[in-house]
């Protein structure tokens, strides 16, 4: 039961998931952490941190993960398909139609819409995150969080290292 | 992980041309879904149909499947472990700052006009005030964009 639940739940957070990786965090708290609370936010931000730091899309692998955490190595496959299945259905009939898809006025008007609900999605979501999942939990926090922000605007520092760095300075800042 | 792509299907296998792997890059990021699995489908439908296109989406996706099972194991294992924790403490900061950073990053590149910006605010209004659903926000600003239509 629980399986048919995620297949549908991914499938949903799929099919508007426009924007890739960090557009899936939204639907992903809205459904799973706030909606059916099969998830805190602490856990998802852990799920978020290792997703990360996994290679593969940041998608793929949240999707994976949130569904091995609660259905097992089942309830992970049945999850990813779920996320896969309806981008990769469109992808085919955008396919079929595509000179007229790039020149239809109304497609492209409708995906320059969604770009501010991007933007506007995942500020809530990390909104939500600080407030509700205690992302950034005191003094030290604000100090790792304002020094990975400059390590990672300055591009010269790989965020997957950053990120690892980070994770260290908590263990020695913390201990 | 694009790149890595166009290399290998466009120049190492020839498989399809530039301007092919071009109009799959857009397909791939117009439309909802991790953009390595769109893109693979793509190609894969480009070169040998529907079979190709699942195909290409199995392999894309089948590795990291693997991967991330195997860690989250290990995560979900070792996660009450102090040190553990500690880590998590200190890279939740920066998983913040890294979303804040892609968040500046698609601001810049597509919020260039101030229609789009005040679609921007009032979303986030409605997102965090009202508590709307994320698919609604998405529906409204599809609609909103509807106006764009036809304008550069």
């Amino acid at each position: 039961m629980m399986l048919i639940q995620l297949l549908l739940i991914f499938a949903k957070i799929g099919l508007f998931a426009f924007g890739g990786g960090p557009a899936t965090l939204p639907l992903i708290e809205k459904e799973i952490v706030s909606g059916l609370h099969w998830l805190t936010h602490s856990e998802l931000l852990e799920i978020l941190i290792i997703s990360e730091l996994t290679p593969g899309p940041l998608a793929v692998n949240v999707a994976t993960f949130v569904g091995y955490k609660l259905g097992g190595v089942l309830g992970g496959i049945v999850a990813t398909i779920g996320f896969c299945l309806p981008p990769i259905v469109i992808v085919l009939i955008i396919a079929q139609l595509l000179g007229e898809f790039q020149e239809n006025t109304w497609v492209s008007g409708i995906i320059k819409g969604l770009r501010p609900a991007l933007v506007a999605l995942i500020v809530a979501a990390v909104y939500s995150i600080v407030v509700n999942g205690k992302a950034i939990a005191d003094t030290k926090g604000i100090i790792i969080g304002i020094a990975s922000f400059l390590a990672i605007t300055s591009r010269r520092i790989n965020p997957i290292f950053i990120l690892i760095l980070a994770g260290i300075l908590g263990i020695i800042l913390y201990w | 992980m694009l790149p890595l792509i166009k290399n290998e299907v466009t120049q190492k296998k020839k498989w399809i041309t530039s301007e092919d792997f071009i109009d799959g890059a857009a397909v791939a990021q117009s439309v909802p879904g991790a953009i390595a699995i769109n893109i693979a489908t793509f190609i894969g439908n480009k070169i040998y149909g529907k079979r190709g296109a699942i195909a290409a989406a199995l392999g894309a996706a089948l590795p990291s499947l693997i991967i991330i099972m195997v860690v989250a194991r290990l995560s979900l294992q070792f996660r009450e472990l102090t040190i553990v924790q500690h880590f998590f403490k200190g890279a939740a900061p920066a998983i913040v700052s890294l979303l804040a950073s892609a968040i500046i990053g698609i601001g810049k590149e597509s919020l260039r006009d101030y229609r789009q910006i005040i679609i921007t605010i009032g979303l986030l209004f409605l997102l965090i005030y009202l508590h709307i659903h994320p698919i609604l926000a998405i529906v409204i600003a599809g609609i909103s964009g509807l106006f764009f239509r036809g304008k550069q």
